[in-house]
Formats: structure tokens, C-alpha cells, sequence
């Protein structure tokens, strides 16, 4: 519990409010690094007991870990850098979290107002760099407006759909003192997002639910921010309806029950894509008809009656156009459609038949020798292993989408991965910040070799601060995802994707970092290592799977066909070694 | 098809910005904005003209109310509306065009702002179609700079 040092009323300055208001947001962790602007914070932070402060080794991690954490707990993740670079080390972690909705409050500081615009050491514009890449962003101006614009960015962060909020704070204002006041309640009078679905609405999703033969739910990211995963499994279950997830939703239902359909989409499983080209009615619930999810927009669920519920209005008809728009909260969407639906629904068995013959012609499946290993062979040993409890943080790339396909998440909040943006150098710090709110459940990263390296400098802290993460590398040595683009679409023409004689030892790297480290090039030893890094909690271990270089993820849509029109195996199997 | 949408915002600093970035961002097309402080000094109202098939204005419409300074977004364009613009324009002036420019002037009710020996500024207030045409009509004369404010427009009557 975070203890109040200063009451309300007191005469305190801008470092001290500072502090105090993120008491009173009950914060609990900040991954920060110190700079020029904001030695003042820094000095009254020396004294701080109560909310710990997590060094990082770059900002850009920084910002990814406060988003592992905030996707791993629901709470806003806490950033706190300097001026100048330090803001804008920032900005892609910062992009990430806008296009994953992550509720994210950075804050930066600022060279002093009187310098500002003078090109001043350590100055960036970084309220006018990040205007397109967040929520909203405020440059405090003076140090009684501090408190207000902190309870602010905390509230706009975590309501309606989350999302980034940056806070600039010159320097001046951070030493000025005022009387410290703390606003109860928060009144944007532009922002009033809508939480209720309009009720009529509903009522015609339920009507047209219940009279659908082949309905199927489509949700995304959105039901796991609105905490509706119960809701979703009553439906789905009591009128046996298939769902499938994004990327983002994975978790948002049992992979392990039988309605699930996996992922969908461009390395969706086949039976998943096939129901969305067939069923009848499509019910879309915190997903945004993303291209990497549609394919050619023209052909999607071409046939269905697609209902449409998001919290942001603007994800309504924005890529595809929808039969029935519902704004509003995934959970109460779901909990008012719970109690509007009949308790006698159509038969479904047909429907649910017809998925389950798709699924037996082309189910995913992978072969083992063993003398090498191969990438689904590791990630689905890793869920087995775990019984599908871990929280899982990829980063992107091939790696990523077997991940997808062969974990089998049974719990929202267990994927954490970059979706929108595609941030290579996400996995590992994001671990990282996961770590800090998840005590319970193994944190483990699945990453690839290139990725790893964009964020290496962050192993620094995970030893540091002795967290028992697993850092799964899945390493082929290549560029797979790109290699595999260039192999289908690019004449194979392998530019730059080949790591092979540049890559580090990283078992050596990692031990270089104190990190326990081992390596893995087999079925046998990979899952020996495995069982040891899941039973080692001193701090960090890394497994370096050693594995077959040039396969590639199936099944794919190439981008911008039809999901009908899926590859779905290696067209020229001489290339595969 | 041409659309005129009356934006309420905070006044504050960055909040054009923050609109016409999106504009941008978003790709949609901007053909003039125009604003200024209203009757409540804490809010401006912004006048944007813009084009778009109706799932684009749509888009353009719910974009522009998810920013958070936006207080409220009214699409005047089928509603009963007023709609300006100001032209200032210097055209060049000769003993030979001079007469027949005074005349057009009084026929676009136009009112004369600065009159040199070879030059003659002129302001005219008017919808923006209203605009294009003043100019079309006195581009044979020469023109030698001309400045538009860009629409601003306000509901007819009671909202």
C-alpha cells in the first residue's frame, strides 16, 4: 500500500506533487531514467520508499516495459525520462502502446519554459513529436496546473479505449512550489467515451444471433481491456457458437475448448478463415477488421450479417463496412446480449461439423527428427510444460505467429505481443515489465534472433533485479519472416535477412550480462531445457534453440488476397533445408 | 462531395495542430480551415471545408471527435447555414481598366481598401463560390497578390 506522505494543502514543489499524485493513481512501479531535466524529480525520487523505481538501460525499453506491465495487470504502465533524447528514445514504445490501445502515462522532462523553442541542450518538441502517436498530451506551464494534468493523463490513459498519454514538465515548473491540490473527481468535457451500448441495438444483435445457422464471433484485444472474457465464454457456450481470435484476443477464450478456432487471419489457422467465409452472421466484439485479419476487404465474410462492437466509434466502417454498429464496452455489450438472447437457439451441430471437417484437412502440424529442431516443436512443448498458464510475451516475426498458432492460451492477459506496429525489440523488455506485476505464473519471452538484439541492453536490468523470466530465443539466424517474404513474393533474393556470420554466441552474450544461459538443438535437449528454465527462479535464463533455418509459417494469405486464397504449404519444397 | 464542418475546441495551444495533423496523417483532404476564438474565450471554433465520399466524411466526423480537445463536431453541409469568406486582392490598375474594375467592384459589392497609381487593393465577402468567381471575373485585369481567409460559417437561426 502506498502511504501518503503529504496531505493536500501543504506547500510543496513541482518534484514533490509529482510524487504524490502518483501515490494517489496507486502507482507502483516506474521505469525511468534520469537526465539533465529532471534532476530535481530524481532528487525528492532519492527519498521515495513507496513506489519503486525501475532503472532501464534505454528508454525505448522504458516504454515497452511499462507496457508489458500494463498489458499484464490492466493498470497504467509509468514512464519517466528526460528531455531531449530521452523523450524521444521514447516514441516508438509510445507508437506501440497507441496502436495496441495500452493505457501508458509518460512522462518527460522539459529544458525550462524560458528556454523553450530556443533550440536550448537537451530540447525536443516532444509534445508536438508525439501529438499523432498519443491519446492526448499535455506540456504543463505552471506548477499549479501539475496536479490537475497528471490525474488527467492517468484518467484519459485507462478510460474509454486505453491508450498513451505524455506529460512534458519543464524544469522550472518541477522546482516551483504551490499549494498542493488534488482533484477528486475529472471533468474533460471532450472526452465522455460511451461505456452503455445502446440498448435497441443490442436487441437487434440478439434477434439476429439467435436466428443464425452459422453464426461466429470474431473478437479482439478489446475484450481483454474490458475484462470480458467470462461473458464471452457464457456465450459462446450456452449457444454453441465458434469463436476465433485476433492476435491480441488470443486468451480472450480457452484455446483448449473445443469452440475455439484460433487465430485467424493472414497465419490464422484454415478452419478459422474458412468459418469467417462462410458463416452467416459475424460478430465482432473489441476487434478492428485489421488488414492483417481481413486480407481483401471486398471478399471478407462476404456473406454475413457483420454486428460491430468497439468502443471507439472510429473502428465502425472503418476498413470494412458493418451491417450493425454497437458502440459501446465489450463487457457490457456482452453482459446486456447474455440477458437479451433466448435460452433456445438454433441447432449449431452442422455448422460446428462442417469446422471440424475444414480443421481435419488442413490441421496444423509440424514433423520432428531428432537431430534438429524446429520452432513449433519448442513452442508447443513450452505449452505443455506450462499447462498454457504462462504469460507469454513474443516479439515479431515468424516466432510470433507460431506462437499464435501453437501455445495454447486458456487465460486473458496471457499474451502480450506487438500488433499493430510490429516492434521488433518488444519482447524482451516487455518481459521485463510483465515481470514486475505478475508474480504467480512463469513470464516468458518467445523472441527471435534478430529482435533480441534491438533491445539486448535491457538483460542489464532483468539481472539486475533478479527476475526469474525465461527468455525462449528462438534462433534461426536469419530474418525469418522477411527471408520467408523474400523466398515467396521476391524472387528469393535473400537481401540482408542472413544473420548466420554476424550473430553473437548469446549463450556467451547472456553469461557476459550474468544471465544463466544454455543452448538447445534438438527435440531432446530442447525440452530439457526447458523444464530447467522453468524450474530456475534466481533470476533470468536464457535457452538459445538452435533451430532449422529456413522454414516458414503456414498457413499464409499473402497480403491483400482474399483469406480464401491461402497457402497453404511450401510451394517449392527444394528451397527448404 | 464538398463538406463544411463546424468544429467547437478548446482554446488552447497545439489544438490545430492536433486537427490538421490528423487530416494529414489520415489522408484526407483539407481544403481550407479557418479559426477563431467564440463568444466563451475558452473556445475557439474552427470552420473546415473538406471532400469526401460519405463513409470518408464519416470517418472525418468521428476522427475529429475522439480528439480529446474537441468539445463538438457539427456537419453544417445539409443543414440551413451561413457561409463566408474574405478575399483581399490587389489587382493591377491602368487609366484604361480602371473604370470597368470600380464597376465589377460595385457589382460583387466589393469595397475598395488601398488605391496606389498602378494598383488597387479590394476586399470581397461572399460564400467561397461566390469567391472563385470574383476572382475568375478579375483575373483578366492582373492579378497581382490575392489572400482568401478560407470559409467560416455558423448555423441559420436557432441550433
Amino acid at each position: 500500500m502506498n502511504e501518503i506522505m503529504h496531505a493536500p494543502g501543504q506547500r510543496l514543489n513541482g518534484s514533490e506533487i509529482f510524487f504524490e499524485c502518483l501515490r494517489r493513481e496507486h502507482v507502483e512501479y516506474i521505469f525511468g531514467y534520469p537526465g539533465g531535466a529532471l534532476l530535481k524529480v530524481y532528487e525528492t525520487l532519492y527519498d521515495v520508499k513507496d513506489i519503486n523505481h525501475i532503472l532501464v538501460r534505454h528508454e525505448q525499453g522504458a516504454t515497452h516495459m511499462a507496457e508489458g506491465y500494463a498489458r499484464a495487470t490492466g493498470k497504467a504502465g509509468v514512464v519517466l525520462v528526460t528531455s531531449g533524447p530521452g523523450a524521444t528514445n521514447t516514441v516508438t514504445g509510445i507508437t506501440n502502446a497507441y496502436m495496441d490501445s495500452s493505457p501508458l502515462v509518460v512522462f518527460t522532462g522539459q529544458v525550462p519554459s524560458s528556454l523553450i523553442g530556443n533550440d536550448a541542450f537537451q530540447e525536443a518538441d516532444i509534445v508536438g513529436i508525439t501529438r499523432p502517436i498519443t491519446k492526448h498530451n499535455f506540456l504543463v506551464k505552471d506548477v499549479r496546473e501539475l496536479a490537475a494534468t497528471i490525474r488527467k493523463a492517468f484518467y484519459l490513459a485507462t478510460n474509454g479505449r486505453p491508450g498513451p498519454v505524455l506529460v512534458d514538465m519543464p524544469k522550472d515548473v518541477l522546482n516551483a512550489e504551490c499549494i498542493f491540490e488534488w482533484p477528486e473527481t475529472v471533468d474533460i468535457r471532450g472526452f465522455k467515451p460511451t461505456i452503455k451500448c445502446h440498448l435497441n441495438q443490442v436487441e437487434k444483435a440478439a434477434k439476429i444471433i439467435a436466428k443464425a445457422k452459422r453464426p461466429l464471433l470474431y473478437v479482439g484485444g478489446g475484450v481483454i481491456s474490458a475484462d470480458a472474457s467470462a461473458e464471452l465464454r457464457r456465450i459462446a457456450i450456452e449457444q454453441n457458437i465458434p469463436v476465433t481470435m485476433t492476435l491480441q484476443g488470443l486468451g480472450a477464450f480457452p484455446g483448449d475448448h473445443p469452440l475455439s478456432m484460433g487465430m485467424l487471419g493472414m497465419h490464422g489457422t484454415y478452419w478459422a478463415n474458412q468459418a469467417v467465409n462462410s458463416c452467416d452472421v459475424l460478430i465482432a466484439v473489441g476487434a478492428r477488421f485489421d488488414d492483417r485479419v481481413t486480407g481483401k476487404v471486398e471478399t471478407f465474410a462476404q456473406q454475413a450479417f457483420k454486428i460491430h462492437n468497439d468502443i471507439d466509434p472510429t473502428n465502425v466502417d472503418k476498413n470494412v463496412k458493418v451491417d450493425l454498429p454497437v458502440v459501446g464496452d465489450a463487457k457490457h455489450f456482452l453482459s446486456t446480449l447474455l440477458k437479451e438472447l433466448p435460452k433456445t437457439r438454433e441447432d449449431r451441430s452442422q455448422w460446428l461439423a462442417e469446422i471440424r471437417t475444414w480443421q481435419e484437412q488442413c490441421p496444423l502440424s509440424y514433423t520432428i527428427d531428432d537431430t534438429s529442431l524446429k520452432t513449433e516443436f519448442v513452442i508447443d512443448e513450452i505449452s505443455k510444460q506450462t499447462g498454457g498458464h504462462a504469460v507469454i510475451v513474443t516479439d515479431v516475426g515468424q516466432h510470433q505467429m507460431w506462437t499464435a498458432q501453437y501455445y495454447r492460451f486458456t487465460e486473458p492477459r496471457s499474451i502480450i505481443t506487438s500488433g499493430g506496429l510490429g516492434t521488433m525489440g518488444y519482447g524482451l523488455p516487455a518481459t521485463i515489465g510483465a515481470a514486475f506485476g505478475i508474480k504467480d505464473r512463469p513470464v516468458i519471452t518467445i523472441c527471435g534472433d534478430g529482435g533480441l538484439m534491438m533491445n539486448i541492453q535491457e538483460l542489464v536490468t532483468a539481472v539486475y533485479y533478479k527476475l526469474p523470466i525465461k527468455i525462449f530465443l528462438i534462433n534461426n539466424s536469419y530474418l525469418g519472416m522477411v527471408r520467408q517474404w523474400q523466398e515467396l513474393f521476391h524472387k528469393e533474393k535473400y537481401s540482408f535477412t542472413d544473420l548466420s556470420t554476424s550473430n553473437p554466441d548469446f549463450v556467451r552474450l547472456a553469461e557476459a550480462f550474468g544471465c544463466k544461459a544454455c543452448g538447445a538443438d534438438n527435440p531432446e535437449t530442447a525440452r530439457n531445457a526447458i523444464r530447467e528454465a522453468l524450474s530456475y527462479h534466481e533470476g533470468p535464463m536464457l535457452v538459445d534453440f538452435r533451430v532449422v533455418k529456413k522454414d516458414m509459417v503456414f498457413p499464409m494469405v499473402p497480403a491483400g488476397a482474399s483469406i480464401s486464397d491461402m497457402l497453404l504449404a511450401r510451394l517449392n519444397p527444394k528451397t527448404m533445408v | 462531395m464538398k463538406h463544411i464542418i463546424s468544429v467547437l475546441v478548446e482554446n488552447k495551444f497545439g489544438t490545430l495542430n492536433r486537427v490538421a495533423s490528423m487530416f494529414s496523417a489520415r489522408g484526407f483532404n483539407l481544403e481550407s480551415i479557418s479559426i477563431g476564438e467564440t463568444e466563451d474565450s475558452e473556445v475557439s471554433r474552427m470552420t473546415i471545408v473538406t471532400r469526401g465520399d460519405d463513409r470518408i466524411i464519416s470517418q472525418i466526423l468521428k476522427q475529429l471527435n475522439r480528439l480529446i480537445d474537441t468539445i463538438k463536431v457539427i456537419d453544417l453541409t445539409r443543414q440551413p447555414h451561413v457561409e463566408r469568406e474574405l478575399l483581399l486582392m490587389t489587382l493591377k490598375l491602368t487609366k484604361t481598366t480602371q473604370h470597368e474594375i470600380f464597376e465589377l467592384i460595385n457589382v460583387f459589392k466589393g469595397k475598395v481598401v488601398d488605391i496606389k497609381q498602378k494598383s488597387i487593393t479590394i476586399e470581397v465577402i461572399g460564400s467561397p463560390d461566390k469567391i472563385n468567381t470574383t476572382i475568375d471575373i478579375f483575373r483578366p485585369f492582373g492579378i497581382r497578390e490575392l489572400a482568401r481567409s478560407g470559409a467560416v460559417a455558423i448555423h441559420r437561426g436557432e441550433s
